[in-house]
């Protein structure tokens, strides 16, 4: 394995960081009944947020190293 | 158009279209122009994850409690991001050792085990039946939904069909044979089933186009966008708790959150995803584009859940088979095609499942289960029949058949109580009971056989009595009273609420039991009994893999005698004569040796070469037992496979040491340079002080000779001439003196030479005592002399008379450069935290703020050098400099117009208060 392997701690932040965003905690505050044009606040916010952590691991895949 | 006839004929064609996309792929690879080398591809073949579990079963879920469906695809994505680190390692193992399943790899890594592939085999088996019935039930249950259009009745008990008539066997039985068709159609060396991925990533665009159609007909061609479906749902009051379900009807967090670990470990070991993700990778290059390929899939996927449930519980009544919303609400408005294509849709999930798990676990019950056991039989004789690969290719059709047929049974007796998920997690759940012995086993070399079996059996047995069994009794196979009180009344021993543990839904509660048990076993045996030889040269090299990439995999490690012509017909008999003549050819290419065969040199290389070849077709364990029977081997100590591993170490240190030591070496350099830089600046500045020094004195000299001369040369010049002239004499050789004194002076402290006599000094007497003597200096000039002292100041530690050099070298300064009858000059005593500073502070001039930090340099003095210099050496602030840093103190100049008077200098010292203890010293 290479000496410092940048894209491998890279997405193991981003696990981290996807642990945070779908565990108890965060995932608490947006259990609520309210809507984000139209759709349920916590609805919006698993796809946004899911949606957002792939946005980043293509980031962290494609870019040039 | 949904008559009975045309829903099977598309069916069939659409198997048929499966087919050909195969037998394409196929012939594409067999000429060397691969359809499926392709990132794309890839992750495409990996969406085979999403079954007709994700069809229907999301919807299902997600209409019984919201977003329960959610952490099967959101686990999956998390854990993608470190397949950077584990996939990756994981499937350069395989590729090393050309391993075909996970028993094979779980076996290999712990010595080629084929014990621990046989129970790695059974556990696999069992735990996916309950997986493979989910399919057989969807796809029956579309099938008679379809047929009774336009009635929209969901589809009746199978335990009251006979079994002719049950859609769910015929289901079964084509599947088997479509899969027998597809996978098992000739025997590769790798296990490379080229057309098979190439039909299922057709498989997954098809699902996932029709699963956008019907979603996006549900939001838009039913209702008016999410907006209007969320706010129907919201206007309903059973539905309204729906919109924030976590805590409450979507259960708790903690099952949440065991839920997302449960796919996280699912999507890693359950057999298909193995065989895609692993032994069908065809470069390792691919595996990163599918880190975020491949969630997006996922994504993309599950967009449309959450509407179509919520439109089909406003929809239909309470009641209804939320399971079958995806089909049940195109027919319900006579959407004819689009429940046509839903229904294909449906097909290509559960076939595509269906395919890739049959297969994956046919080689695996070939390879690490039949094999292992029929090679071992004396009676059988296998070891000398000649082809072997027909045998091969009638025991995996065989276990394609009883898997399938396994799987029926499963539905049959257990499947009728549980919806689509929850029959799905007991399988996950199963799978993840072989993270502990697989991951263990790629990043702690400590794991071994006995901790790996011991750890599988534990959970193992821990899931079927938690999750099988309450299964089994919840469909009355079992006494339900098994359930709800334990087994003979023992209430502590009840599956669901094992030791009491209760009030967690049945799969978090299987999950904490059975990892608890299978860690526990698994560390607990690993660390209590040592591994044998094999275990510890296969355990370094799984966990090594990315830092000897030059080893030749277990090759060094090999001892033994063996003809290179009866490895040759040990290949042959299991891949073929022609495969087999391949790849010796190959071999010996690669490495430039000559054939024929029995030229060969069969040296550990070749049969390291022949037990891989055989590995890819039998398995790791089966290809050990093989390979042994012809090759005389002497199998290494495990003194010898420690010492030899320890060599490779001992190495792997001395490298490390080696870069140390260039590093310091490096350093070394540097300083050498650094401290060579300060010589060569010390030298120029001794020319320049030698120069400076000589120059000094020759003016005092020159003087001194002209007037000499003149005094020579005229002797009648009157009296009061010649007395001024030997006036001047005597005057710039006293100078003359007083130079060399301070040049010798200075090159004693610079060199260090000299003896300091250190004592308690009051300051306050000494400069009473330096002024007083000093006093006629100041008269000369007309200058008036001050002194401000405390009444007591500390005493310092010092050499009393270059004390009393220092003030006396700066109150000549003063009286120097003061002007004659105006001159004042004051000098003060102070004390401040831990030093007493004596100031000597004067009307003169001043000095410049640019000379203030040189005049304390040698031979520097301050004023402008053209227009003039002041008397002095440019010696005595520079001594006076050394003296006081002798004792601890700072000297410095600052401006002396601190108090209103006009301009003049400041001259400052320190010096340290003396401590206790030095004062006790002194006395």
């Amino acid at each position: 394995m290479e000496k410092f392997d940048v894209r491998g701690q890279r997405l193991a932040a981003l696990f981290l960081l996807g642990v945070l965003l779908f565990s108890y905690p965060v995932l608490a505050a947006f259990n609520v009944q309210a809507t984000l044009a139209g759709i349920p606040v916590l609805y919006a916010y698993f796809f946004i947020a899911w949606g957002a952590l792939i946005a980043l691991m293509a980031l962290v895949i494609e870019r040039k190293a | 158009m949904l008559e009975t006839w045309v829903v099977i004929v598309t069916s069939f064609a659409y198997l048929g279209l499966l087919f050909a996309i195969a037998y394409y792929a196929d012939a594409r690879a067999d000429a060397g122009r691969s359809l499926i080398a392709s990132p794309y591809i890839y992750s495409l073949s990996l969406a085979v994850y999403a079954t007709a579990w994700t069809f229907y079963g999301s919807v299902g879920r997600a209409a019984e409690n919201g977003v329960g469906f959610l952490p099967i695809y959101i686990g999956p994505t998390l854990m993608i991001a470190l397949w950077w680190v584990v996939m990756r390692k994981i499937v350069r193992i395989s590729k090393q050792n050309r391993i075909t399943s996970l028993a094979d790899f779980i076996a290999s890594r712990y010595g080629k085990s084929a014990l621990l592939g046989g129970v790695v085999t059974v556990i696999a088996v069992i735990g996916i039946l309950p997986y493979i019935s989910v399919q057989l039930k969807a796809v029956s249950a579309s099938f008679t939904t379809v047929l009774q259009y336009p009635e929209l009745l969901s589809a009746p008990r199978h335990g009251d069909v006979p079994l002719v008539r049950d859609t769910a066997f015929w289901v079964a039985l084509i599947l088997a044979a479509f899969t027998i068709l597809f996978g098992t159609r000739h025997l590769d060396a790798a296990e490379h089933h080229e057309g098979m991925v190439a039909a299922i990533a057709f498989e997954s665009v098809v699902k996932l186009v029709a699963f956008l159609a019907v979603g996006a007909w549900v939001s838009w061609g039913l209702y008016n966008g999410f907006g209007d479906i969320f706010a129907r749902a919201a206007a309903d009051p059973a539905l309204r708790p729906m919109l924030a379900p976590l805590g409450g009807a979507g259960g708790d967090y903690s099952s949440w959150i065991w839920l997302t670990i449960l796919s996280m470990l699912a999507i890693m070991f359950l057999p298909r995803q193995f065989q895609v993700t692993v032994v069908e990778n065809k470069d390792e290059k691919h595996l990163s584009k599918a880190i975020w390929l491949f969630p997006l899939y996922m994504l993309a996927i599950n967009v449309f859940v959450l509407p179509i449930a919520f439109g089909g519980l406003l929809h239909f009544p309470r009641g209804a088979d939320a399971d079958a919303y995806v089909l049940t609400l195109p027919m319900s408005q006579k959407q004819e095609l689009l429940a046509l294509v839903v229904f294909i849709g449906g097909l290509s999930a559960a076939t595509g499942m269906v395919i890739v798990e049959t297969i994956a676990l046919s080689t695996m019950v070939c390879n690490d289960l039949v094999m292992p056991v029929l090679l071992r039989l004396p009676g059988l004789r296998l070891n000398e029949r000649r082809d072997l690969t027909r045998l091969l290719l009638a025991i995996r059709r065989g276990a394609i058949v009883l898997v399938l047929l396994l799987g029926y049974l499963y539905f049959r007796l257990a499947g009728e109580a549980y919806a689509l998920v929850a029959i799905g997690l007991i399988s996950f759940a199963a799978v993840a009971q072989f993270a502990p012995a697989a991951l263990g086993g790629i990043f702690w070399k400590g794991g071994t056989r006995r901790g790996a079996l011991a750890g599988l059996c534990a959970g193992f047995a821990v899931w079927f009595y938690t999750l099988l069994l309450p299964a089994f009794a919840r469909s009355e196979w079992l006494p339900i009273g098994f359930l709800q009180h334990g087994p003979w009344g023992i209430e502590l021993l009840k599956p669901q609420a094992l030791f009491g543990v209760a009030g967690l839904d049945p799969t978090t509660h299987a999950m904490v039991w059975s990892m608890l048990a299978n860690v526990g076993a698994f560390v607990a045996v690993s660390l209590t009994w040592a591994p044998g030889a094999a275990e510890h040269r296969q355990a370094s090299l799984f966990v090594d893999v990315f830092k000897r990439p030059a080893l030749p995999a277990g090759a060094s490690l090999w001892r033994g005698t063996a003809a290179a012509p009866e490895l040759y017909d040990l290949l042959s008999r299991f891949v073929g004569a022609p495969a087999a003549e391949e790849a010796f050819e190959d071999y010996a290419r690669l490495r430039g040796l000559e054939l024929p065969i029995a030229r060969l040199p069969a040296d550990a290389d070749l049969v390291h070469f022949v037990e891989t070849q055989l590995a890819g077709v039998i398995g790791a364990a089966s290809a050990r037992i093989m390979v042994a029977s012809v090759v005389k081997e002497e199998a290494p100590s495990l003194q010898e496979v420690r010492a030899m591993l320890d060599e490779a170490s001992q190495i792997i240190v001395y490298s490390h040491r080696l870069e140390q030591k260039s590093q310091e070496l490096e350093r070394a350099t540097r300083e050498l340079r650094a401290a060579n830089e300060r010589l060569t600046e010390i030298d120029r500045m001794k020319d320049e002080f030698v120069s400076t020094v000589s120059h000094e004195l020759r003016t005092p000299l020159t003087s001194i000779r002209a007037f000499s001369e003149i005094l020579h040369d005229h002797p009648g010049l009157p009296e009061p001439e010649r007395a001024r002239f030997l006036g001047i004499i005597t005057k710039e050789t006293e100078r003359l003196t007083r130079l060399i004194n301070q040049i010798l002076d200075l090159s004693r402290l610079e060199s260090g030479r000299v003896e300091w006599r250190e004592s308690l000094v009051d300051l306050r007497e000494v400069i009473r005592d330096t002024l007083a003597a000093n006093s006629q200096l100041f008269k000369e000039r007309d200058a008036r002399l001050e002194a401000k002292l405390p009444e007591r100041v500390p005493k310092v530690r010092a050499d009393l008379d270059r004390i009393v050099q220092v003030i006396v070298n700066l109150l000549s300064n003063a009286a120097k450069f003061v002007e004659p009858g105006r001159g004042r000059v004051e000098v003060t005593l102070v004390t401040e935290d831990g030093f007493v500073r004596v100031d000597v502070r004067d009307n003169g001039p001043g000095v410049a703020p640019r000379d203030r930090r040189v005049i304390f340099d040698k031979f520097r003095q301050g004023g402008d050098p053209l227009t003039g210099k002041p008397q002095g050496s440019g010696l005595g602030l520079h001594i006076s400099r050394h003296i006081v840093e002798h004792f601890g103190g700072r000297i410095w100049v600052s401006s002396g117009a601190s108090d209103g008077a006009d301009g003049g200098a400041c001259f400052s010292f320190t010096l340290p208060v003396a401590s206790g203890r030095a004062l006790e010293r002194a006395a």
